[in-house]
């Protein structure tokens, strides 16, 4: 019975999983080939220093910035500003988003409102929150945690709604009260929207920070990037761009990782 | 039409004048039923009759509902789909909302009895509809149920599942000796597994009739068609022919 059962199992998802592998090795061609080019072309000197350095230049930068200390330094003001904003707007979001999605009240009292302010693209506070909040660090981090709450708002609500009311009510019919209920069948229910909504929260939050960096800072990677513009040190520009980029890349990759491992439910259903 | 108790014993499920209307549409209007102890119930009735808002309402799914209803604790639901959590594996879904000692040994078990001792790892989603809903018949088995209550469990199988299916409950109760109230729209099934069947029609019980055939029953047995014959008669699907 096992062997008959888990047989096509087992066959449908090896092909698949080489299929996967090579599609990824075959996918990082074309940005190398691009990467390529680009050194070819500053190399060649078609293309000026001062517009775009080449990306070995680029690299020599970011290692010297690295060995002084200067660039660990900025990265970890940026990060812990990414870190309190996306922990101030997220729990924010948790707490209002299972509210409105699990109380009737708490959907009339919140949801309107939330709608409303989605409809406000937060980034152009920038001004109103400069007003109320000043220019410091708070300003930043307020922009971070805007950028952070709608999108894991949204996803909260949507996976909590989303759970099929009959498998509420068979738990229901095995015993389990409210608090059993939250935990057993809504939580892990809901759980692929909340990682869906973490992961355009993060997104959203680098976003903000990008914004946020730029006006009146001493610090981060965004002041590196400012900075470095007013002496025309396009390398140290180009490589602000870059850790930003590794630093999306890098917390979509944990997310990635943590939701296989959180999900593995999931994976008979895709293999099926 | 009234509550009938079985030779005096007590019954375990007791039910007096539920009523359920879903806006002006009254679809239960007065329904008396009692089960007695080890006593399995077939309640047939036409599409829209108002049998699964009876076991909804004998499951305590139902808050709306107005009338007496007396139904043990200890009683476990089958519903037409297997209805288990996708993100725990077969055994935790057993085990769901069961406490007490050894209840992974008691989910074992279970599952055991209804043949899938081996898969008790899988995830719901790596099985097959008729596996799920044995594993659906273990969830409710662990709990030691006094009654079972059963909304068309065979429904979504195909023919053949549904008759090893047909074959494994009668089994189960002849080991456990539950009460069970079994919805259906299937006359074969009603006969099959039934010690009596009741026709809901109008929002009220409006057959009562026992099954006195020996067990193990199968569809060609002597006594079969007649019982068969009436039951369809009262559905509105009256057999014409000898």
């Amino acid at each position: 019975m096992t062997a008959l059962a888990t047989q096509p199992v087992a066959q449908a998802t090896a092909p698949a999983a080489r299929r996967r592998r090579r599609l990824r090795w075959q996918r990082s061609i074309s940005p190398l080939v691009l990467l390529l080019v680009w050194e070819a072309l500053s190399r060649a000197g078609a293309l000026s220093p001062e517009k775009l350095p080449a990306p070995s230049t680029v690299l020599a930068t970011g290692r010297r910035l690295a060995a002084d200390g200067t660039l660990g330094a900025h990265l970890v003001d940026s990060l812990t500003r990414a870190a309190a904003g996306l922990v101030i707007g997220g729990v924010l979001a948790l707490v209002l988003g299972a509210a409105a999605g699990l109380l009737r009240l708490g959907d009339d009292a919140i949801d309107p409102p939330v709608q409303m302010a989605r409809m406000l693209p937060h980034l152009a506070l920038v001004p109103l929150l400069i007003i109320w909040v000043g220019i410091g660090e708070s300003m930043k981090i307020t922009l971070v945690a805007l950028g952070a709450f709608f999108p894991l708002y949204f996803n909260t609500y949507a996976g909590i709604r989303d759970i099929d009311e009959r498998l509420v009510e068979a738990a229901r019919t095995c015993g389990l009260g409210t608090w059993a209920r939250l935990r057993h069948v809504i939580l892990p229910g809901a759980l692929p929207s909340l990682f869906l909504g973490l992961r355009l929260a993060i997104g959203a939050a680098w976003l903000s920070l990008v914004v946020g960096e730029q006006t009146n800072t001493e610090n981060g990677i965004g002041f590196l990037m400012m900075e470095a513009r007013e002496f025309s040190q396009t390398d140290v520009v180009v490589l602000g761009l870059f850790v930003y980029a590794g630093l999306g890349l890098l917390s979509d990759l944990l997310l990635r990782i943590a939701e296989r491992r959180a999900l593995g439910w999931r994976r008979g259903l895709r293999a099926a | 039409m009234a509550a009938r108790t079985e030779g005096g014993v007590t019954p375990v499920v007791r039910v007096t004048g539920v009523r359920r209307a879903f806006g002006p549409a009254v679809v239960l209007d007065g329904v008396d039923l009692t089960i007695g102890p080890g006593e399995v119930v077939a309640l047939l009735g036409g599409s829209g009759s108002g049998k699964s808002t009876l076991l909804r309402i004998l499951a305590g799914l139902d808050p709306e509902a107005t009338g007496a209803v007396s139904v043990p604790r200890e009683h476990a639901v089958v519903f037409q789909e297997h209805r288990l959590l996708p993100w725990k594996r077969v055994a935790d879904n057993v085990a769901l909302g069961v406490t007490g000692r050894d209840v992974r040994a008691r989910s074992a078990a279970a599952l055991t009895e209804v043949g899938l001792a081996e898969r008790a790892r899988s995830w719901p989603s790596e099985l097959s509809g008729g596996q799920s809903q044995r594993v659906a018949f273990a969830r409710a088995l662990v709990r030691e149920p006094r009654v079972l209550l059963l909304d068309e469990p065979f429904g979504a199988l195909d023919a053949l599942t549904r008759l090893r299916m047909q074959d494994l409950f009668g089994r189960l109760r002849d080991r456990h000796r539950f009460a069970a109230l079994l919805v259906t729209h299937d006359v074969d099934e009603a006969l099959l597994l039934a010690d009596r069947a009741l026709v809901l029609d109008g929002g009220r019980i409006a057959e009562e009739l026992p099954v006195p055939l020996d067990r193990p029953r199968a569809p060609d047995d002597p006594g079969f068609g007649p019982l068969r014959r009436r039951l369809l008669d009262r559905l509105g699907v009256p057999v014409r022919g000898s």
